[in-house]
């Protein structure tokens, strides 16, 4: 069975947003807008986004650690907001595993973004709506679009490649070969919801330096010696021979 | 629960969809663009996957331009200040193009026909200086300035007089085989979009990255070491580093000796005039301009003598001291190197860095033994200057990137100075793996353009006698009026700012108003906000601005100000010009200015219109060529006075830099079909060639011109045969800089010829050094650092390009308002918790902002995000918008002048080299604010919305389309 997801490569991303925002224009135009904003020009702005990206600092001067952090609905495999949903709007397809959210019978309880550990879930408060990201599910099987470009506009844009898109049960994908070799990681798997995006840890390469090899015997500074030297002042031996 | 679905999740929204290509311009990186419109309105904007820049990427901002098209901040019609209305109180009417045009033809043409220097034409970040600067020149005025000295002229300037070029578009980090990376000083800037692409590829094989900033954000945030440096500092790293490599032998012999003048041997007799001065073989050769005459002379090695430089067969010593025939006593440019890193211990290091010593070693270590151990050769066979063969190219793969944190400081010159010696002596000069060029780099040391030498070159009715900026080789090159004082408003070019490369913008205000050097009558600022953010002491030049002298006349008499959006300085104009958005317009990106070019050869761009100007919104470009035209401009007009261009496409299709020399602003697709690239006839369908062809020119330069190109014959012949470059001498690297050396000399008194005022000596003749050397900032020497010991600095966030975005309703829903981060111990000492007011104080004045505890911060340093804080009003922002009342802005506390010192009452607070304004010298100290403190200070009177801006809403949900805007007022 299909199951598509993101992998977030923490290693690389450097937390520009361009995953914020390019998400936000792509689906307010689409099926899954419009994305409302509250206080556009004005004090306290806010808006429906999919994805977010905060960042973290980790440890105490000078050890500290900056992570930047994007997040957005890591379509579960066990996702606990379909089951409590009173009518049915939220569901997850059989086709792909993408969590949806079906606007025609969503009621604007919000009863699945309390159930949501993650926090994926907003109330879009105009449209008086749920939503979450889609996967950009209306970009991957439009095929108007050329073959490279049916991808999420987040992974799209992203201008470190740190997001990846792919079938993470299939075994032989690129996204399930990284989470292998890079021990790829579930957000708060205690909470049992099987999350499908997975999580690319950080990498710190290091070079080791041995004192023998630092400095050479055959050194540019030996150049520096005059190949011939002047003559020495005073008594040599030569001088001094009787033969 | 499986219910057949009714909101169908995959189909389109109906509406006409067409999709056009063009160029980014949510800052200065330029990545292409595909746009796609439904009905006429923007609908998404991607990477263009097929543009060689950014190859289908996008960031924040590009992503967000639907909310700058669709923007209330938006200017859409010529406004003039009203009859009796003050300055800076926003009463403005609304004009015709018509009027704007007859009150700026009259005005500009009395000056251009009495004293053209009092017409001042400042642009801020335009990227259209082939234009802008072409203009003024053809104007004959010498008061134009672009952003750089405002920004970081030094990076250039530093680098450019060292090795030929820079980083950014000039040049970079070759990240592909590069096995180290040092990144010193750098937020997320311009060529971001191309940088973050390849800082990925980099860590993913494997690639070591350091990060030296006081702070780790962006991209320090993935590097493998953070090394917490004290601002201001990093000069004593490099020069310790440097020490150490030398100490240690790790520095690349074979390259330094034939690639560097390292070994070309100095005059060390005091007394002489040449004191300082290469010893020549043809000592009447005339003073180097911008080429090498190559004659310097070597101490060979095998013959224990002197010979000419680069002599066949012959090896220099680097070390050592030796005596001319005629008993000159002389040493090589590097055993003076080394003389003069002798002090630079890691130990002292430590004390001015706060960096440890063996960080200090252990750093030098790496660079020197990657750069030594993990050669790169490259099967690429290449010519030198020498007539030499080479079978292969070779790589020292560490290499740097370094930005505004080492610029933006009155010591920044020689700090960079310092930097590209060391790239240089770790031998990574346009090697693989290393630094590369991109055209028209490398240029000569230093590059051609000169500004005039004397106010003859001001004459009216006349374009200026030289170009408006240039790179001075000696002080004859200076531009100097009869009392050795200077000729431009900003002072450049003169003896307290002799390299002043790219200008001094931030002092262009300042001076006017004081009337020193002189008064003007006109200013012309285009999209530069310099009554906010781009100036220093903001209050204060918001005040010159509105000042009047006792006739009642404003001392500064009449500006003009172009702009798309509705910025603080709009307030203060007396005619107001609205630009399009880069959605609406034709631009060129050009090889004159600072083109996209790749490390492999020059690419240049365009933009084009994708959708229709807004309201009366007329491109600056065409408002240039009209006032041109109008105004009988030499370039823009016919030999019998008849008008040359209809408008800007039609001018850059035309412009040649001089009748029939086939140079223009675009490269690609010269000649008359089209057949030709750098050099060529017209093409009256080039436009529609870069459209069809998503709006770029590249060019692969072939492999074996591609690396060594300061050196390299190939390369070099086909520079000069396209016409980017006079001559094709080679660009040695100058490790010894003779350039800096002769302004030494002159202020010593020992040079004949232009030598400085006598007030002025000292400093030229300690910052004159020609090998890089550490000094403390010069506001830190003038600062009780006791009473204000914290530096304060800013940087630019990666989803804000300096104040345009305030207005993006996305955008600002990243970064509504900003904060001081500081280290917790301030909290501790002062009594302040996260998240309080508190009050940053420097000896200039002060703000009150609120502070975010971060551990992410060395703790003598606190920063903010540049350029958030905002005006009460502007942007049309709402009076209680977070910009306003929570954030603030730092200008503020950062004095565009010194304080009063053995120099002179009102040097500006730049780097004495090249007037680069010293942003980060500033020291502050910080303290709790009162209890009931609920806003920034600080603060305004809020700005009226203008004719021409549409009102805000209280909320919106874009949909591009047919279908009704969704929103409330």
């Amino acid at each position: 069975m299909t199951q598509l997801a993101l992998i977030i490569d923490l290693n690389v991303c450097v937390g520009c947003s361009a995953c914020v925002t390019s998400c936000k224009e792509w689906n307010t135009s689409g099926p899954a807008g419009f994305m409302s904003d509250d206080n556009p020009y004005q004090k306290d702005p806010t808006g429906t986004f999919f994805n977010r990206v905060q960042t973290y600092e980790v440890g105490e001067f000078p050890n500290t650690e900056t992570v930047h952090f994007p997040k957005s609905c890591l379509h579960c495999e066990e996702p606990p907001c379909v089951p409590v949903c009173p009518t049915g709007a939220s569901y997850k397809r059989e086709l792909d595993g993408i969590v949806l959210v079906d606007y025609d019978k969503c009621i604007g309880c919000k009863y699945c973004s309390w159930a949501c550990p993650y926090g994926a879930r907003e109330i879009d408060e105009h449209q008086k709506v749920m939503k979450k990201c889609t996967l950009c599910v209306d970009r991957i099987y439009d095929e108007t679009l050329p073959e490279t470009e049916r991808k999420p506009a987040c992974v799209l844009s992203c201008p470190t490649n740190a997001r990846l898109f792919g079938d993470v049960h299939d075994a032989d994908s690129e996204v399930s070969e990284l989470i292998r070799d890079q021990g790829g990681y579930q957000l708060m798997p205690e909470w049992g919801t099987q999350p499908s995006n997975h999580y690319l840890p950080r990498r710190k390469n290091k070079i080791t330096i041995h004192k023998d090899e630092l400095v050479r015997v055959d050194n540019p500074l030996n150049k520096e010696q005059k190949e011939h030297h002047k003559p020495v002042d005073g008594s040599v031996l030569d001088d001094n021979s009787f033969i | 629960m499986t219910s057949s679905v009714i909101h169908d999740p995959v189909q389109q929204p109906a509406g006409s969809i067409e999709t056009k290509n063009t160029t980014c311009y949510m800052c200065a990186c330029r990545c292409g663009i595909r746009v796609t419109l439904r009905d006429n309105e923007v609908r998404y904007i991607q990477g263009n996957p097929e543009h060689p820049l950014n190859k289908g990427v996008i960031c924040a901002k590009g992503a967000s331009g639907i909310m700058k098209q669709y923007s209330p901040a938006r200017l859409t019609k010529p406004l003039k200040r009203k009859e009796g209305a003050m300055r800076g109180d926003s009463e403005f009417e609304e004009i015709s193009w018509d009027e704007a045009f007859d009150i700026m033809e009259e005005r500009l043409a009395h000056i251009r026909a009495t004293d053209p220097k009092k017409f001042t034409l400042l642009t801020g970040r335009d990227q259209m200086q082939a234009l802008t600067g072409m203009w003024s020149k053809n104007y004959g005025t010498p008061n134009y300035s672009a952003h750089g000295g405002l920004c970081s002229v030094n990076m250039a300037a530093g680098m450019i007089y060292s090795i030929g070029g820079s980083f950014w578009e000039f040049g970079g980090p070759d990240l592909e085989r590069a096995k180290l990376l040092v990144m010193i000083g750098t937020a997320e800037d311009h060529h971001s979009n191309p940088l973050k692409m390849e800082l990925s590829k980099f860590k993913r094989n494997g690639g070591r990255l350091i990060s030296v900033n006081p702070v780790r954000s962006g991209y320090s945030a993935i590097a493998d070491e953070w090394i917490p440096i004290k601002p201001g500092t990093d000069n004593a790293l490099f020069l310790a580093i440097t020490r150490e490599l030398i100490e240690t032998g790790l520095y690349d012999r074979e390259f330094l000796k034939d690639y560097s003048n390292s070994g070309q041997l100095v005059n060390c007799d005091e007394s002489s005039e040449q004191h300082g001065m290469f010893v020549r073989m043809d000592i009447n050769d005339p003073e180097e301009g911008c080429f090498d005459h190559q004659n310097q002379m070597w101490w060979d090695r095998h013959s224990n003598a002197p010979v000419r430089t680069h002599t066949e067969g012959a090896d220099p010593f680097l070390m050592g001291e030796f005596t001319m025939p005629d008993g000159t006593p002389v040493k090589p440019s590097f055993q003076l190197l080394k003389e003069s890193v002798e002090e630079y211990t890691a130990e002292w290091a430590e004390d001015v860095t706060g960096i440890p010593a063996d960080t200090i070693r252990r750093l030098a270590h790496e660079m020197g033994i990657v750069a030594r151990d993990e050669k790169i050769e490259l099967p690429i066979a290449w010519t030198d200057t020498w007539g030499r063969e080479h079978q292969s190219v070779t790589g020292n793969p560490v290499a740097f990137h370094a930005m505004r944190g080492l610029a933006a400081h009155s010591n920044g010159f020689q700090t960079i100075r310092g930097l590209s010696v060391l790239m240089s002596i770790l031998g990574t000069i346009d090697r693989p793996g290393g630094f590369r060029h991109k055209a028209p780099f490398p240029r000569p040391i230093p590059p051609c353009p000169k500004t005039p030498t004397g106010p003859e070159g001001v004459k009216p009715n006349t374009p200026l006698g030289g170009m408006p900026l240039g790179f001075p080789a000696s002080p004859e090159d200076l531009f100097l009026d009869k009392e050795n004082g200077p000729v431009r408003l900003d002072k450049g070019f003169s003896w307290e700012f002799p390299l002043s490369a790219h200008g001094l913008m931030q002092n262009a205000i300042t001076n006017a108003w004081r009337g020193d050097p002189y008064k003007i009558d006109t200013m012309l600022i285009f999209m530069a906000n310099m009554a906010w953010n781009s100036t220093m002491n903001t209050t204060g030049v918001r005040d010159m601005l509105k000042d009047k002298d006792e006739n009642g006349e404003y001392k500064i008499p009449f500006l003009i100000v172009a702009d798309a959006f509705h910025s603080e300085t709009v307030a203060f104009a007396d005619l107001v010009l609205p630009d399009t958005t880069y959605l609406e317009r034709h631009d060129t990106i050009s090889m004159l200015d600072r083109p996209i070019s790749e490390y492999d050869g020059p690419v240049d761009s365009v933009r084009i219109p994708v959708v229709p100007p807004t309201g009366e919104c007329k491109p600056f470009q065409d408002v240039l060529i009209e006032l041109g035209s109008r105004l009988k401009l030499p370039a823009f007009t016919n030999a019998d006075g008849s008008r040359k261009f209809r408008d800007y496409p039609e001018f850059v299709t035309n412009f040649e830099t001089e009748p029939g020399s086939g140079i223009g602003f675009l490269a690609g697709w010269r000649g008359k079909g089209g057949e030709k690239f750098m050099k060529g006839e017209p093409n009256p369908k080039q436009w529609e060639m870069y459209e069809k062809n998503n709006c770029v020119y590249q060019y692969h330069l072939p492999v074996s011109y591609q690396y060594m190109r300061n050196w390299n014959q190939g390369y070099l012949t086909w520079a000069q045969e396209h016409r980017l470059t006079r001559y094709d001498e080679p660009i040695n690297i100058h490790i010894y800089s003779e350039i800096l050396q002769k302004f030494r000399l002159a202020a010593q008194g020992k040079r004949p010829g232009r030598q400085p005022p006598d007030h002025l000596r000292a400093r030229v003749e300690e910052h004159f050094n020609p090998l890089p050397f550490y000094s403390e900032t010069l506001e830190g020497q003038l600062t009780d650092t006791q009473k204000y010991p914290l530096n304060a600095l800013t940087q630019r966030p990666m989803a804000m390009y300096h104040s345009w975005d305030s207005q993006n309703a996305w955008l600002r829903q990243i970064h509504a308002h900003n904060y001081m981060h500081v280290h917790p111990s301030l909290g501790k000492k002062h009594g302040f918790g996260d998240g309080d007011w508190i009050y940053v104080e420097s000896m200039h004045g002060k703000v009150r902002c609120l502070a975010r505890f971060s551990e992410a911060v060395e703790p003598g340093t606190i920063w903010t995000w540049n350029a958030v804080g905002k005006a009460k009003g502007a942007w049309n922002l709402s009076d209680d918008a977070n910009e306003s009342q929570r954030g603030f802005l730092l200008n503020h506390l950062i004095a565009e002048e010194l304080p009063k010192n053995e120099c002179g009452d009102h040097i500006s607070n730049s780097d004495p080299v090249t007037g680069q304004a010293a942003w980060y010298d500033v020291r502050v100290r910080v303290y709790k604010a009162e209890d009931d403190a609920d806003h920034s200070l600080p603060q305004f009177e809020s700005m009226k919305v203008l004719p021409g801006m549409s009102l805000r809403r209280k909320w919106q949900g874009f949909f591009a389309g047919k279908f009704d805007k969704k929103g409330s007022k």
